[in-house]
């Protein structure tokens, strides 16, 4: 029992970074109506500039802080300058394009950190210790981690369900044409909403290069599949849903493997295949995933 | 002065010109109608007053320019405009559409929500309803009722009456009539049904590919039956 | 025939013999095996533009059947010693199956919802070769080597004999990829010009019009996956030929994306593009070789290049060629 209490709670601390970028991805989606492929790479980028101030000097959780903000501007940013121009457009296009910064920031990444082996956050500014709860042990990090993400997730449902601003960032994805006539400025919300989804990414990439050292480049690659699965899972346009996703999916992968010490299977291998799995599921059975919404239309 | 005043105002689709030195004007309480056939430009007209096609000539709003403004300041300028198909968030609630017509108002919802449901009384019961699920002529209305939130100086309503049945057009208008004439809300509507918004309207345009062909009181023009036969089908 | 038609042909009928002449000067200046891997490209962005660029459902999983491909001439030369020839179109046939699994559910997804599947696919088909359960077919993560195998033409890569001269392994490959990649390209080309081809842009266009017209949406867009799979799935297995081994580090996600930006480029839904495409991919890695070594420079230009043809130049180098090529022909006939 205390066996499948660890690996519940294992299950927990992944599944919280999950959600975390799987937040970043709904957030985008709800304000946007784009899948941004680009999400983990982004967060990495900006994880290697938390780690270039830290290396300055900086404090760690000053870096924290800053990254975050920064993040945000970056995000806020790409919107105004590369993704602009083709919102709107056919859905192909605006895939391309947040692949071909999927690349770019994934070469940009390897160009100007290179590969080496770095942890970060260096000497260890999370706290190392365990509780002990009946048998299972749960680190002071991962509880942070699941915290701070828990946190997020009430944060954003309180912005997105009850406040102006909110509505209005829902109005923007939804119809844009509508909301301009009642006087939203369209733009900014846009921008607003890939510049909180970048913050959120910072705050994932961080999270991982803590939770699962060392960091480099090409760390979030598995991760953005996790992510979008989670997203998936718990429903594209829900944050709440993310959050579900991810912890039920960390718990799922790990408990899948670790159980299949009894089938044989050597599923450790497979943690990639069962998130497609996962996706492709999920897509074609409900594709609003567990806590999306089947939207009605009358025609 | 008029409250609305278009001069000389042509209208593009890229390289297509819909409108062609359109002008006419619109006093503070009156009740305007623009008329005419399929393409002859009536939406077009709304549409450049709000921003939404690309336009030159001159729009004055109290005898302030706001030719080429973006739609989102043109609504900030006391403009609220129901577009063709309703424009209303489909996906979102009844109270939510509602909340988003008052988006621009400083001191918030309620106010507006009070004068909405005097109108609209129905409304209330349905608020936590998609509005994408209610009927057209609902849908009309919560259009409508949307546009008022914002307390405008000047309504723009577009085919209102489109793909409804008679006797909801007719509540509309009488809705839109009593607007006018106890708050004294300024209305430009525009219309295929010809008789209805000349019986709504004190004056009318009507146009012809993209041009004003004919405008007058709009009793007269209902009476003139040479006009009513080339111009407004009946 | 009109005029218009009978200057298409010969345009056509020229470049076709520009490119066959081409094919044989350009080992002077590439090597081989690049030029081999171009080929390879080409075919793979073929069969994307079909799926893609004609019918209009993004797929980021073309990886996955380029994989399959591959690994079935892998096993069927090494283990079974089928000559590796004869392989090429079973492996297109495996994949073209494969494909046509992956088009049925895909019918029930779009656009976006499409791209993640499809990419979840490319993503999961790497570690799927890893797996140990598949290990007595494909090797887990060790490559499957082709390099000594009797059943591979040149088998330790040997000069081969062809029509009596004797060129070297690599020579061979090359001309061997270029001769599938144009016969392919001209079955695509029938395939586009006919009902086919009308059904996929219809499709693409607008699914209500065509299902009004009769056209049976469903059938055609497997179609079209199982067509766009089969091609990757030869040029997979020319790849594995070419290099004489297979593993799962030749066909990662990546390499899905890749493909992406060659159709992009190329032009969706143009086949001339396509050229275009091919070399872009397998040449920009050298050419940015020279601006820096340092590792993801190339990814820093792919990506770059990617975004900014969608901004610029959505219509890709064949959508810029036309536009060119329109202005001036239209000059030529306001004469007449």
């Amino acid at each position: 029992m205390t066996e499948f209490a660890q690996q519940v709670v294992a299950g927990l601390a992944s599944g919280s970074i999950y959600a975390t970028l799987a937040l970043a991805i709904v957030i985008i989606y709800r304000s946007t109506g784009v899948v941004n492929f680009a999400q983990g790479e982004l967060a990495t980028f900006t994880t290697f500039i938390a780690w270039t101030l830290v290396d300055h000097g900086v404090g760690y959780w000053g870096a924290f802080a800053l990254t975050v903000l920064i993040a945000f501007a970056a995000g806020v940013a790409l919107e105004r300058v590369v993704v602009r121009p083709v919102e709107g457009g056919p859905v192909l296009t605006v895939v391309m394009l947040t692949i071909g910064l999927f690349i770019l920031l994934g070469g940009l990444s390897n160009w100007i950190w290179k590969a080496e082996v770095r942890s970060f956050p260096p000497n260890r500014p999370f706290p190392t210790s365990t509780w002990d709860l009946g048998g299972v042990a749960i680190s002071k990090q991962d509880l942070g981690i699941l915290g701070v993400t828990l946190g997020l997730v009430v944060l954003l449902y309180l912005l997105f369900q009850y406040t102006k601003l909110g509505l209005a960032l829902r109005a923007a994805a939804l119809n844009p044409a509508a909301s301009r006539l009642v006087g939203v400025r369209v733009g900014w919300m846009l921008a607003l909403g890939w510049g909180l989804a970048a913050a959120i990414g910072a705050v994932a990439g961080l999270f991982t290069a803590a939770a699962s050292p060392p960091l480099d480049p090409n760390m979030m690659r598995p991760i953005l599949i996790y992510a979008f699965a989670a997203a998936v899972l718990g429903g594209l346009e829900s944050p709440i849903g993310a959050i579900v996703g991810g912890l039920a999916l960390g718990v799922l992968l790990n408990l899948v493997v670790t159980y299949d010490t009894h089938l044989h299977l050597e599923l450790d291998r497979l943690r990639l295949p069962i998130a497609f799995l996962v996706i492709l599921t999920v897509l074609l059975v409900r594709p609003a995933g567990l806590l999306g919404r089947a939207v009605v239309r009358r025609v | 002065m008029p409250l609305l005043e278009l001069d000389g105002v042509d209208a593009r689709y890229g390289p297509v010109q819909v409108l062609h030195g359109v002008s006419l004007d619109v006093g503070e309480g009156e009740v305007v109608a623009v008329l005419g056939g399929n393409g002859a430009g009536k939406t077009t007209t709304l549409r450049a007053i709000s921003g939404l096609v690309a336009q030159s000539g001159e729009i004055r709003l109290d005898g302030e320019r706001i030719g080429g403004s973006a739609p989102e300041r043109v609504a900030r300028l006391g403009i609220a405009h129901v577009p063709e198909g309703r424009g209303i968030f489909g996906e979102l609630s009844v109270l939510d559409n509602l909340r988003l017509g008052a988006y621009l108002r400083r001191n918030g919802f309620a106010p507006g929500y009070e004068r909405v449901r005097g109108y609209f009384p129905w409304l209330e019961e349905r608020r936590d309803q998609q509005a994408g699920t209610l009927s057209g002529g609902e849908q009309q209305m919560l259009a409508l009722a949307r546009a008022l939130m914002a307390r405008p100086r000047l309504l723009l309503l577009d085919e209102p009456s489109l793909g409804l049945a008679p006797i909801i057009v007719r509540e509309l208008f009488r809705i839109v009539g009593e607007l006018n004439e106890k708050e004294g809300l300024t209305v430009l509507v525009v219309e295929q049904n010809a008789k209805l918004a000349l019986r709504s309207s004190s004056r009318a345009y009507v146009l012809e590919a993209g041009r004003v062909a004919l405008e007058g009181p709009s009793g007269e023009l209902a009476e003139n039956e040479s006009v009513r036969k080339a111009y407004l089908g009946y | 025939m009109s005029r218009l038609a009978a200057v298409r042909g010969v345009a056509t009928a020229l470049a076709l013999a520009a490119g066959v002449v081409a094919i044989f000067l350009a080992p002077r200046w590439v090597s081989d095996i690049k030029l081999a891997q171009m080929g390879v490209y080409f075919i793979a962005l073929l069969g994307l533009n079909i799926v893609t660029g004609y019918t209009g459902q993004i797929s980021l999983g073309h990886s996955a059947f380029m994989a399959i491909g591959g690994y079935t001439t892998a096993i069927l030369v090494a283990d079974h010693g089928v000559r590796d020839l004869w392989t090429i179109p079973l492996a297109g046939l495996v994949a073209g199956v494969a494909g046509f699994l992956v088009g049925l559910p895909a019918l029930r997804l779009s656009g976006l919802y499409l791209a993640l599947a499809t990419f979840g696919l490319a993503v999961a088909m790497p570690d799927l070769l890893r797996w140990d359960k598949l290990e007595s077919l494909t090797k887990g993560g060790q490559a499957i080597q082709l390099f000594n195998s009797p059943a591979l033409t040149g088998k330790g890569f040997e000069n081969v004999d062809l029509l009596g001269h004797s060129v070297t392994f690599t020579r061979a490959v090359d001309y061997l990829t270029w001769t599938v990649a144009i016969v392919l390209l001209v079955v695509a080309w029938l395939l586009l010009r006919g009902a086919p081809g009308r059904a996929f842009r219809a499709v693409r266009d607008s699914e209500v019009a065509a299902i009004s017209s009769g056209v049976n949406i469903a059938a055609y867009k497997t179609l079209a996956f199982a067509i766009s799979a089969a091609y990757a799935g030869i040029a997979g297995s020319l790849l594995v030929i070419a290099v004489a081994f297979a593993d799962p580090q030749s066909f990662p996600a990546k390499l899905s994306l890749t493909l992406l930006v060659g159709v992009v480029v190329a032009g969706l839904g143009s086949l001339w593009g396509v050229v275009a495409g091919a070399a872009f991919i397998q040449f920009l890695p050298d050419v940015a070789v020279h601006f820096s070594k340092a590792q993801g420079v190339p990814d820093t230009v792919y990506g770059a290049a990617l975004i900014l043809i969608v901004l610029v130049l959505p219509t890709g180098v064949a959508g810029g060629l036309h536009r060119a090529l329109t202005s001036l022909t239209s000059r030529l006939y306001t004469r007449s």
